[in-house]
């Protein structure tokens, strides 16, 4: 549905120098999916959303959606983005404020090349409101909106032109935790019920694992990784996406040695220990084994294992109660682990604990730095 | 990746990232564009051309000369004029900005009785032209027919004169008076945008009051001070009415009035006018260059962001009262006063001191003569095309450029706003000037006919425009604009159906704002007049040429509460229509 082929956008930095804000960006989308793009804030997510928009002219690649080129800088297209009939959400929602709710829906019915009937527009905008439950408030002026009605009324706007893309630009990030939960559901129902192909952009990466069909995670400007939520959960390629994705353990390790099906042996601060690799790996490469702290698993007596389980000897340092679970901080000599378990665990500060973690999910990542991870952070 | 720019042919191809293309955007933008660089430079290069050249008879054409600067700034009246002019400016800047800080400060720093009136009160100077302003004062304190000599001479029985306006001491006055409530508009702002936590932290720091004020407001003032005399330097150094009434008769010459003497000596000298004019030019520009500085290292917007300090406000006691009065008596001098005056004058049949005797006398005679004159309606009715003319021009054009400064990426657009802005050192006279010796060159038959003044409105008063719409341009969200792209929308219909409207309450300030200023011109409109184009300004000052101060002060009353019911209305209508809130 939208292909996306080597894009590359830059834009005017504060002085003046042009800044390399998407470089080289491919993907595809396939029809009713929802794709998000992840990533920290300034790694070119959102430079690259606009672009597909229309909003930012690329200098390089191609834009294709439903077999139609939008843009390609080989053959000279470009569409201007009132042509392109693509519906977007904005992070600040940009409702209009001289509107009210009905006009704010109903100007992408007058503006557009599409010709209706009055009776027309006022069903498809009537139809579009009621769908994000807004129809009650259509005379109410703009301005009166609470910020999930604003975020309702922008979801509208875009869709009320059924465009033939939707694109998200971190609509959930102006609202307030408890309403973003519910707004995510609300979005993603909205999503499959209608079967629209959308692009999501956001740094939060719950949202992204929640709503996703694919993610892309990006950094400076680039894709590093594209999977399914649970790829990329549970199979980071590097460390910055293990790192970013969800919270981790890391371990710095060197390859001792390896097997014919994925895993291998690493030499850590806490002693040697069976992983398994995101990627072939050479003997004495500098890795990272990343571990996720529900992966770390306590027991105060010494726990059963498997030829390929790792168990070491561990201190309880600190821990949080989170009321549906516990945080864990354990030291073993120098290595600090943060673990995730049930809070039926009572041991206290300062005792012995054992600690087990699965070979497979033990992961070694390329190392790209070569300094020594920090901690985990400390539960509070 | 491919190299860089196999897709930037073009300069403006990355314009908002839509395709440069002959359209509404396109038409627009290079509209504005060639209006603003005509307008800005165009008569500016023939003043300069002009200067050079010796004058032009039928009998010998004109020649290349350095003559002209000679006479103007190398001769024994030099340093007469250039002193006088400076002492001028600079005495009539400090007496406005004394004032004007003066009542700032009372007013958004103390608890003195009234203050909401009063900022209310102080927009209403602004509807009493320059040259009213500067007529009523020589009917005050004019040597021979002032109402306060009379007054006093009868009071004390005795011919001593007590004040003298025509003397350097009284251009200042008349001039400073003048331009007070400016001052208390730049000082009020000045003030407000102080964080008052910036005190509160020196005062927890143990600092004495006094010592607060000393070493932290005034050091935080310090640069809107000084940009704000300068401003008001450059105001005074331009200002035509008051050294032309009030200077020529006793001969105290400053280049403005030297310039008109020049043009209207016979023969002409537009050359020696031009050279003055120059001279007048780089002094307004080097101010203004050095205010625009100022301005920018103290960080420009942080007064435009409007954030919602709540400034610290010092109680002065039983104090209240009585700078509650000063500022009544301030407002009686500036407003009332004059007023007063001259509606007195016109309601006499002879010229005479108020008392009860004369009372007796009033009549309407003069109105009658106003509204009876022959080019009455016509005058009328130039002054009204003219001023809504060019507000409308130059609200909607602004409002373009604006948006090319603020949203594209076009290569020089900084260029543009300066362009626009350029205008401001440009004193009504030396512009008024520069239209005519460029219009008289080219030919192209606008001299002699309104357009001429319009052409002239416009190229003043742009920078005003600049102002009201960058300030509201600066506070819309840039994706207002490119959800409407997203709906579909062209740039015409995005421009007129979403900024527009959201510009809505800054283009009607501004609108109203140039509507006034442009029904008050005079020193433009001095030199570029011809029968048949008079304005209302204009029939003011023949009247004083011809010494029908009876008709003067007819016609000034009826200006200024025209002036004043336009603005309460422009006013009302801007609540109405005004949207809620402005956007994001």
């Amino acid at each position: 549905m939208l292909s996306v082929r080597s894009l590359s956008t830059e834009y005017q930095g504060e002085r003046g120098g042009a800044v390399l804000a998407a470089r080289d960006v491919s993907f595809e989308v396939p029809a009713g999916k929802l794709f998000t793009l992840l990533g920290p804030s300034g790694c070119g997510k959102t430079t690259t959303l606009r672009s597909i928009a229309g909003l930012e002219r690329p200098i390089a690649g191609e834009v294709a959606v439903g077999g139609e080129v939008v843009f390609s800088s080989e053959r000279g297209v470009f569409v201007a983005p009132n042509r392109r009939n693509f519906g977007m959400v904005f992070q600040s929602y940009a409702i209009w404020p001289h509107m009210n709710v009905f006009q704010n829906a109903a100007f992408p019915l007058e503006v557009g090349q599409r010709r209706l009937s009055r009776s027309e527009r006022i069903d498809k905008v009537m139809h579009v409101l009621s769908a994000v439950a807004l129809d009650d408030l259509a005379d109410r002026p703009a301005t009166k909106l609470s910020g999930g009605q604003q975020q309702r009324l922008a979801l509208a706007r875009a869709l009320v032109m059924e465009p033939r893309l939707l694109l998200l630009d971190e609509p959930l990030s102006n609202l307030d935790a408890k309403l973003r939960e519910r707004m995510r559901f609300e979005l993603k129902r909205t999503q499959r019920d209608l079967g629209i192909t959308t692009i999501y952009v956001t740094h939060d990466q719950s949202e992204a694992l929640a709503l996703s069909n694919e993610i892309a995670v990006m950094s400076e400007g680039r894709i590093v990784q594209v999977g399914s939520p649970r790829e990329i959960y549970e199979q980071p390629r590097s460390r910055f996406v293990a790192d970013f994705v969800g919270a981790t353990n890391f371990l710095d390790a060197t390859v001792v040695a390896t097997d014919a099906n994925g895993g291998c042996r690493v030499g850590t601060p806490l002693g040697e220990l069976n992983v398994r690799c995101a990627d072939r790996l050479e003997r004495n490469a500098a890795v990272a084994v990343s571990v996720r702290p529900e992966d770390v698993e306590l027991s105060e007596t010494e726990p059963p294992r498997a030829a390929t389980d790792n168990v070491c000897v561990a201190t309880v340092e600190a821990k949080a109660f989170l009321g549906d679970r516990l945080d864990f901080q354990v030291r073993a000599g120098n290595t600090v682990l943060l673990a995730r378990v049930h809070p039926s665990l009572r041991t206290p500060v300062g005792d012995k604990i054992y600690v087990r973690m699965q070979a497979d999910k033990c992961l070694a990542v390329p190392d790209a730095r070569a300094r020594s991870a920090p901690p985990p952070s400390a539960p509070a | 990746m491919t190299q860089h720019g196999d897709t930037i042919d073009l300069p403006n191809a990355r314009l908002g990232g839509a395709l440069p293309r002959i359209d509404a955007k396109g038409l627009a933008i290079g509209g504005s564009v060639a209006l603003v660089a005509w307008l800005a430079l165009v008569p500016i290069a023939f003043l300069l051309w002009q200067s050079f050249l010796t004058p032009q008879t039928a009998a010998t054409p004109a020649r290349l000369t350095l003559e002209n600067y000679g006479a103007a700034f190398a001769s024994a009246e030099t340093f007469r004029l250039l002193g006088n002019s400076v002492a001028f400016a600079a005495g009539s800047a400090a007496l406005a900005f004394a004032i004007g800080t003066f009542f700032a400060w009372v007013n958004e720093r103390t608890n003195t009785a009234f203050k909401s009136l009063f900022f209310a009160l102080s927009l209403i100077p602004l509807v009493i032209p320059a040259i009213l302003f500067t007529v009523s004062w020589i009917l005050l304190a004019s040597p021979k027919i002032g109402i306060i000599n009379l007054a006093l001479q009868e009071l004390f029985d005795t011919k001593f004169i007590f004040v003298n306006v025509y003397s350097l001491g009284g251009m200042i006055w008349v001039d400073g008076l003048h331009q007070s409530p400016l001052a208390f508009l730049l000082m009020t702002a000045a003030f407000r945008s102080m964080d008052p936590s910036l005190e509160e932290s020196a005062l927890m720091s143990g600092a004495t009051a006094p010592q607060v004020v000393r070493r932290v407001t005034l050091r935080l003032a310090a640069p809107a001070m000084a940009g704000a005399l300068l401003i008001l330097f450059v105001r005074a150094v331009e200002s035509f009415e008051v050294p032309a009434l009030v200077g020529l008769p006793v001969g105290i010459e400053v280049y403005t009035s030297s310039i008109y003497q020049a043009i209207q000596s016979y023969p002409s000298e537009v050359g020696l006018g031009s050279a003055y004019a120059v001279g007048l030019l780089v002094i307004a520009s080097g101010c203004i260059l050095a205010q625009s500085r100022i301005a920018r290292q103290t960080g420009r917007f942080a007064t435009v962001t409007g954030k919602g300090f709540r400034p610290r406000v010092m109680d002065i006691g039983r104090w209240r009262i009585l700078t509650a009065g000063v500022f009544i008596l301030y407002f009686l001098f500036i407003v009332a006063l004059p007023f007063f005056v001259l509606l007195w004058s016109s309601l006499q049949a002879f010229y005479s001191v108020p008392s009860l005797a004369a009372l007796e006398t009033l009549t309407l005679s003069a109105y009658r003569a106003v509204l009876d004159y022959p080019q009455f309606a016509g005058t009328v009715w130039n002054s009204a095309l003219l001023s809504v003319g060019s507000a409308t021009i130059i609200m909607l054009a602004t409002s373009v450029l604006c948006w090319i400064v603020t949203r594209t990426r076009l290569p020089g657009r900084w260029l543009l706003d300066n362009l626009a802005s350029l205008p401001l050192v440009f004193p009504g006279l030396v512009l008024g000037l520069a239209i005519m010796v460029c219009y008289l060159t080219l030919g192209i038959g606008v001299y002699g006919t309104i357009w001429i003044m319009l052409i002239a409105y416009v190229t003043r008063f742009l920078p005003y425009g600049m102002r009201y719409n960058m300030a509201s341009m600066l506070a819309l969200h840039r994706e207002l604009e490119e959800s409407a792209a997203m709906s579909g929308a062209s740039w015409g219909m995005t421009f007129w159906r979403i900024v527009l409207p959201l510009l809505k309450p800054g283009l009607i300030a501004g609108w109203i704002y140039v509507v006034i200023v442009s029904v008050r011109e005079l020193s433009s409109s001095i030199l570029l007049y011809s029968p048949g184009t008079e304005v209302v300004s204009i029939m003011i000052w023949e009247y004083w040429q011809n010494g029908q101060y009876r008709e003067l002060s007819a016609l000034g009353v009826m200006l200024i509460l025209a002036l004043f019911c336009f603005v309460l209305l422009a006013q009302f209508a801007g609540r109405r229509f005004g949207v809620r809130e402005a956007a994001r």
